[in-house]
This record gives C-alpha cells, structure tokens and sequence, in this order.
C-alpha cells in the first residue's frame, strides 16, 4: 500500500504521454487503416529537435525562466515534426494506398529505419543528456509517502488540456467533421466535397505534432535521449491505442493512461505477486502482454473500433 | 528489357544439357571455399558460413511471409529458441549453475547438435503454434506487431533470466558452447585426409550448403504441393480460400510452425559454429534483415529469397571494406561510420523496393506485379 | 408427395445495426432442382447467401442441409459438407493460373499433407496427378480447356465466372450457389451458361441461383423466391411469381400492379 499512490502518480503521468502518442496511432489508422509505423521515430525526432533548440538557446542565454524556453520551443518542434509527419506520409504511404497490404507496411519500416538512421547522423549515435528546466523537486502529497514533481504535474496537466483541446477541434470544427466523415467512408467524404488526400495530410501533422510534444516529456521526464528511444514508446502507446480501440479517440485516451496505470502497478508489485522472480526490468512485457491479451480476448478495445470502409 | 532478359537466358542457360549445369555448379561449390579463403582469408569463408545460415532463415521466413502472407516481424525469437537450446544443453553453464545437473552429467553437458536440432525443430514449432494459435486470425499489421511484441519478450527474457536463478546468463551469454560434431569428427580442427587438411570453416560451409540445398528443396517440394496452393488462395483472397473448403487458421499454423522450426534448426547450427550466443545477436534488427532479405531478394520467389540472403549477408562486409578506407582516403578520417551506413541502406532499400519493385530484385515468373 | 429437400432454412434473420437486411426468410431447395433467388438490387440475397454459408453469423433461423440441422459458422465447414458458392463480384486467386485455381478447389477433397508435401511419396504424387486430373475434366467440362495455363486474372469476364464454377463444382458439391453468374456476359455467353447450368443439373447436382437477367431466370429454375427489403414477397413456379402483384410492384414500383 505504501508504494501504491506512487505508482499511480507515475502511471498517469506514464499514461499521459501514451495517450498523446496513441492518438496519433489512432488518427492515422482510423483514416487508413493502416499502422504508422513510423510514428514511435517522430517522437524521438521531436525530443532531438527540441534538444538542438534548447542548446541553442541556452547557450545565447540562461536568463529565461525554465518553462517560457519550453514555451517558445515547443511550437518550432510540433511543426518540424508536423512536418516530418507529413513527409512520411508522402513518401511511404500515399504511392502504396492500392497495394497490397504488406507493402505499406514494410514500408514503413524502412522508414522507421531511415530516421533513426538520420538521427544518427545529425545528433549522435549515443544517449545525450537533456537539460532539465522544469521543477523535478520532488512534492509531498499529505504525508503519504508519496511524491509528485512540478514536472510531472506539468506533464499531466499539459497533456490533458491538449487533448481536450484535439476533442474539440475534433468534434466541434469543420477539419474535424472533415476528418470524422473520411475516417468513416472515404470515398463518400470525397462525394461530399472533403479532400481526403489533404484529410489525411492534416491527420499525420496533428498526429506528429502530438508525437513532438510525447517526445518533449520523454525526454523531460527521463533526462535523455537517444536514437532508439521512440521504439518502446512507440509500440506500448500503440497498444494503448488498440485497448481503447483503434480509431477512436476517445479511446486511445483512455487505453493510453490504463495502460500507464497497468505497467506503473505491474513493475510496481510484479516483484511481490512472484516471490522475486521477476523484477521491474519486465516492465516492457506488460505492454506486450496487454497487446495479445486485447487482441485475442476484445479486438474491437474498451471503447469500440472506429475503421474506415475502405480498410 | 524483357528482350534482353531472354537473349541472357538464352546465353546462359540454353547452351547446354542440365546436367551440365549441375556438375558446374557442384563443382563451383566445392571449391568456393578455397578460392575465397585464398584470396580473402579465414574471414571471408565464415562471412560465406553466415551467409548460409542467413539463406536458411530466409528460406523459413519465406514460407511464412512469401507464401502464406503473414507478415511476422519477431521470427528471429525463434532463431534464439534454437541457439540457447543448444547453447545450455551443450556448455558448461548449467552443470556451473545448478548442482543437481552438475551431478547428473559428471562429464559436463554434450548434447549432440543433431539431437538438440530435432529437439528444437519439435520446440520451435511448438512456440510456432502457441503464438500462431491465439493471434492468426488478426489483421495483418495487428500481426505484425504482435510477432514483434513476441520477439521481443523473448529477448528481453533472454536478457533477464539470470536472477533469481541464472538460466540464460543474461547480457553476457553462453560461452563455450561445443562445436559441431558429425560421426565423430569435430568442427572446429581441420579434418585431416593425408592428401589434404580441410580447415573446420570449410567444412562448416559444406554442412551448411548441404543445409541450404535440403531447406531450398523442402521448400521448393512445399510450393508446388496441395499445402503451397492452399497458402497462395490464402495469401491472395482468405475469404475465398474458405469458400474452397481450405481450413485457413490451421494452414496458417502449419506455415507458422514450418518457419519456426528452419529458424529453430539455423539457430542450433549458429550456436555450436559461434561457440557462443547472448541475446545481442536475437534484436528486432535481426528480425528486420532477416525480412529485408525476404522482401528484397523476391517475396514467396525462392531462388530470389537465396539471392537477397546471400546479397544482404555479404553487403555489409563488402561495405565495410569499401567505405571504411573509401572515406579515409577522401576525408582523411570515417565521417559516417560503416554501421549507420549500413542501417541507411537498409531503410532506403526496404521503402525503394515497396515503391519500385515490390517483388522484389528477381521475381517470380514475369508476370508478378 | 414430398420431394426430398437438399437445403431447408427458415426464419433466417440478419440484421446490421438498425437495418433488417434479412427479416425471416425462408427458402427450400429440393435435390436436383434449380431454384432461383431473385429480387431488386439490396434486397439482402447476396446477404442470404452469406449467412447460410457461415461468412455473416445469422440472427436467427433453422438450417437443414441434407437433412441435417447445421449452424452456419464456419465458411470452409460448409464447403466440406458439400455447399459450394461462388462471389457477386468474382474472387478467383488472380495470379494463380486457370488451372491452379480449379485444383485449389479440390483442396478439401484431398488429403496430402506435410509430410507427403515434402517427401514426396508415391501416394501423394499419385493424388498430385489425380488432382490435375480431375481439374483438368473440369475445365473441359466448362469450356475453358485452352485457358488452362493463362493467369486466372487475364481471363475475359465471362470467362471468370466460368472458372468460378469450374472452381466451386472441384468441391464436389451437392448444392452449388452461384451469385450472379450470367452477370457481365453478353447474349452468347448467357446461352452457354444456361446449357451449362442444365447439364450440371442432368449431372446430379442441385443449383441455387441469384440472377437478375429475368429470361434465364423463368427458363431454367424449377421454382423462385422472391426478396424485396429482406423479405420474401413471393415464391413458387416461374409463371406464377412472375405475375405476382407484389414481385411487379417491386420489381416497377407502385401503381404498376
């Protein structure tokens, strides 16, 4: 009981970068119908970024306070990986819409390579230390024992409001009745006027800019970075995506931060539920084992699949 | 194009009897070793032995990716299921470990790779089933992810099953693995015939053609068979194959286990010729070459299957040996090391080759798309 | 006196979402007759043939085939109990050859297995030839002997829906449902598929057949039912339903009766 609190602290905040990163997963493959797999690279693509933007602030000048840097960088990073989003689209996806199935996909994972590759090249092959510029004192919360940091809370809080903030967008604007009517039935959304080429377009941006932001935390969070680091993020927020049930939002939200709470107790008590045996360096496999466990027992997720005809 | 494929065709292989053909060929195999380990040395007959090893893998991938379709990206836990089979029933590690097994085999563990290999067919093919049987029913790229959450669990079990009690050893490894044996003789001296001394590498590389060639021909009998057109109907519509009467989860079970355990085999071999494994050599990477070769070489097309392994295999030494001085000699010192290089090519070859040429370098038949 | 019914199923529902795309509908095919499902386009008959095939699970409904109750869930089950269908929108194994793709039908009715696959035994090479074999009747039986060899998605149209049936009959059927086999084919083509259908009647097999070209219809089925919404409206001989008021409304909308 003792650690219990803590590890739902770590878990939401776990939680929350899942999500983010789910929803691009989600978006994508609720137009698509495909897995991007690609999108755990943006994620480190946009924690290089923001780092090379860091260091060139930070070297012109340490006067400002930790979170307007974040400020001014975060907008610059979400549009280089918007950017990134885009290209990957273009390039690996779009000439392969009427292949067969497993081009796409094998595509995609040469374009996973690919980036990672290039982050070798332009940043560096080995882990490098990311500044840390929010407040990482750890808070007690009414004598429980357990503890919360300014960064943390900033984490949860931020990904929150940008996820109420995609709901909207989704639901309530144009772009997003656009994007809901393509997700549905692409070919009808064309009869009705919407671009689904361009839908799709925007869908990756968003989802890559939700990806910088993942990245950002990430990278925040554990004072690193380094090339392969989008690879296990990737992957979990992808089965969050699939237990809040793919293509739906709403879900991937939800599968994002369960998912989060599931690893954060699991590496938490594994030890104590197997006498010792096995230790939090498992943690990765709860991902996994969620993953075939949805799969095989409610592949539709928590929530429903939302999947495009066409898929 | 096509007009000039023919005229090759013609050249090469219309010239003369088939047989001919074969006795070439039989002989260019024999003495590929010694030419190469002439001119190249020792390193370049164990890049060949890899290469091989290489050709199998692929060759078992293919049956589950180029024939039924299924899109598996953990394969090379398979790979590693045989390895450390071999690896623990062949070294000193467990009689080190565990006193029960220490007493048990006074003279220390010595499976030979023969009987750990069927053991390992039978294992491989049972993981095979156990993740084929809950997850093939599943979309294609759900499939895709799953085999990979399944590979890597099995190498992230690889790397932490040293505590509480050390199976795998983890990061470390298993070292001193036995060589491969055969009636007797061992691997890893020169077999000596009085006339002649055949270094062990070289007879790794026949023990492994002969393997390359019975797997390419396992294959080869498997696709022009009731099964093979019954993994094509699959591969090309399931809901038809159905209508057919194909029972589509045990045909795709049957292609899962049949991969599974030519990996299982390969990994036995690679373990008793590498004389030691960790689950470094196991990664996602692996997984990746393993497909790249697959997909590059020409998907369910198997004389192209062996030319991508061999390409792939290859490529990277033949890469090392150019762009290291290549860049020395331009720049004056390695920009861009070999490795990421490499990976670059890798990333470029798999998305150019989906854009371009998804059957891959040598299709099937000419009239693939 | 009752004729011995090949495949009874009644009160068959389905419904998808708030649509009732099957609403209790029943059918009887009686042995060696052809019978004729037709209707306007989304009146639920390709959905019918789906669910009693087991590719939609039904709603509900009583299903007899060969006087055997059997649950529609599985689509190779049906096949190998002797239910064979072909596709509205023909779905051969396109880069497979014509002959190929009739010998992947005789999959079920063979039994090579792994083993056999990959040592090669006389019994299993003895199947392989009689497997080809039998393929190679069967598209002689259709007509498309020559094509034997030609990539089953070169094909003319016509010449697909023929191999679709060369397909379904290597199942060895008892009951072979063909989803708009005439479709796509010009005059010609539709007389010699009528002669086709006829002689695998006389052949001993039974057809169930949905079809909107209304002249082959009333000359080759032995009775009709009728599909409007999901619903049967009509059902019996061809003369009959052919001027029933509620098939012409249907069929012309109202104020035709």
């Amino acid at each position: 009981m003792d650690i219990f609190l803590q590890q739902i602290i770590n878990g939401l905040v776990l939680g929350s970068i899942y999500a983010l990163i789910a929803l691009g997963y989600t978006m994508v493959y609720g137009v698509l119908g495909i897995i991007n797999f690609a999108h755990g690279e943006v994620l480190m693509i946009g924690a290089m970024v923001s780092l090379s933007l860091l260091r060139l602030i930070l070297g012109l000048t340490s006067d400002l306070p930790g979170w307007l840097t974040l400020l001014i960088i975060l907008p610059i990073t979400m549009a280089v990986c918007a950017g990134v989003s885009y290209w990957i689209e273009r390039i690996a996806y779009r000439p392969l819409r009427n292949a067969p199935r497993l081009a796409p996909l094998i595509s995609a994972i040469g374009m996973s390579i690919l980036l990672q590759t290039l982050a070798m090249m332009i940043w560096s092959r080995n882990p490098m230390t990311y500044p840390q510029l929010l407040p990482s004192i750890p808070i007690d919360l009414w004598g429980s024992g357990a503890t919360i940091t300014g960064k943390e809370i900033a984490i949860i809080v931020i990904a929150l409001a940008v996820m109420c903030g995609l709901l909207f967008l989704v639901e309530k604007t144009k772009l997003g009745r656009a994007m809901r009517a393509t997700a549905e039935n692409t070919q009808i959304a064309a009869l009705m006027g919407v671009n689904p080429s361009r839908v799709i377009s925007i869908t990756f941006m968003l989802g890559g800019a939700l990806a910088a932001l993942a990245g950002i935390m990430i990278a925040s969070n554990y004072g690193n970075v380094h090339f392969y680091m989008g690879f296990i993020p990737g992957l979990k927020a992808f089965t969050a995506a699939v237990l809040g049930g793919i293509g739906n939002l709403k879900g991937a939200m939800l599968g994002g931060l369960l998912l989060g709470l599931i690893e954060s107790l699991g590496a938490g008590y594994i030890g104590d539920f197997t006498g010792g045996l096995f230790g939090s360096n498992y943690q990765d496999i709860f991902a996994f084992l969620v993953l075939i466990l949805v799969l095989v027992l409610r592949p539709t997720g928590l929530l429903g699949e939302r999947v495009s005809d066409r898929a | 194009m096509k007009g000039f494929r023919i005229v090759l065709k013609e050249a090469l292989f219309n010239r003369l009897p088939r047989s001919a053909y074969l006795w070439i060929g039989i002989i260019a195999l024999i003495i590929l070793p010694w030419v190469v380990g002439a001119s190249g040395g020792n390193y370049w007959v164990r890049v060949l032995d890899f290469a091989l090893l290489y050709i199998v893998l692929a060759l078992g991938l293919n049956v589950v990716v180029g024939f039924a379709g299924l899109l598996d990206l953990g394969y090379i836990a398979f790979y590693a299921l045989g390895a450390y089979s071999f690896a623990l029933l062949a070294s000193p590690h467990l009689p080190q470990q565990f006193e029960t097994i220490a007493a048990a085999f006074p003279e220390g563990m010595h499976f030979s790779p023969w009987i750990v290999a069927v053991f390992s067919i039978i294992l491989a093919a049972l993981f095979g089933i156990i993740l084929g049987f809950p997850t093939l029913q599943l979309r294609g790229d759900y499939l895709a992810i799953v085999t990979l959450g399944f590979g890597e669990i099995i190498r992230i079990f690889m790397n932490n099953l040293d505590r509480p009690f050390n199976l795998t050893n983890g990061p470390k490894g298993i070292t001193a693995i036995d060589p491969i044996q055969l009636f007797g003789i061992s691997f890893a001296k020169p077999l000596d015939l009085g006339f002649i001394q055949i270094p062990g590498l070289y007879l790794v590389f026949y023990l492994f053609v002969l393997l390359a060639i019975s797997v390419a021909i396992v294959c080869l009998h498997l696709q022009n068979s009731r099964i093979g057109r019954a993994w094509v109907a699959i591969r090309e519509d399931e809901i038809a194959a159905k209508a057919m009467g194909i029972n589509t989860r045990n045909m795709k079970l049957l292609a899962f286990a049949i991969g599974a355990s030519f990996a299982g085999v390969a990994g036995v071999l690679f373990s008793a010729f590498q004389g030691f494994v960790s689950p470094e050599s196991f990664t996602l990477w692996e997984s990746i070459v393993v497909l790249a070769m697959v997909v590059l070489g020409g998907i369910g097309h198997i004389p192209g299957v062996i030319l991508g392994a061999v390409l792939l295999a290859i490529f990277p030494e033949v890469l090392r040996g150019i762009a290291q001085p290549l860049q020395q000699a331009l720049f004056g010192h390695v920009i861009i090391d070999v490795e990421i290089i490499r990976q670059l090519i890798y990333g470029l070859a798999l998305i150019l080759i989906m854009l371009y040429r998804p059957g891959g370098i040598w299709q099937k038949g000419g009239n693939n798309s | 006196m009752m004729e011995h019914l090949l495949l009874d199923v009644t009160d068959v529902s389905k419904r998808f979402g708030g649509i009732h795309a099957l609403d209790s509908v029943g059918l009887k095919v009686p042995h060696g007759s052809i019978v004729g499902l037709i209707g306007p386009n989304g009146a639920g008959k390709t959905t019918f043939f789906n669910v009693i095939t087991g590719l939609y699970p039904a709603d509900s409904g009583m299903f007899l085939f060969d006087g055997k109750f059997y649950v529609p869930e599985s689509v190779s089950e049906v096949t190998q109990s002797g239910l064979a269908r072909t596709f509205q929108n023909i779905r051969l194994f396109g880069e497979m050859s014509v002959l190929e793709n009739v010998m992947v039908g005789c999959h079920c009715r063979s039994s090579a297995g792994v083993i056999g696959a990959i040592f090669r035994f006389p019994s299993t090479k003895r199947e392989e030839r009689s497997i080809r074999d039998k393929s190679l009747q069967l598209l002689a039986y259709v007509g498309l002997s020559e094509y034997a060899a030609m990539e089953a998605r070169n094909l003319s149209y016509g010449h697909q829906r023929r191999l679709e049936i060369a397909r379904a009959l290597a199942t060895e059927p008892k009951l072979l449902a063909l989803d708009e086999p005439a479709a796509g084919m010009n005059a010609t083509e539709k007389l010699e598929l009528r002669e086709l259908l006829l002689r695998i009647r006389a052949d001993g097999k039974t057809i169930l057949l949905i079809e909107h070209d209304v002249s082959l219809v009333m000359g080759i089925c032995d009775s009709l039912t009728v599909l409007d919404y999901g619903k049967v409206i009509a059902s019996g001989k061809p003369a009959d339903v052919r001027v029933h008021p509620e098939v012409i409304r249907a069929y012309l909308g109202q104020g035709a009766a």
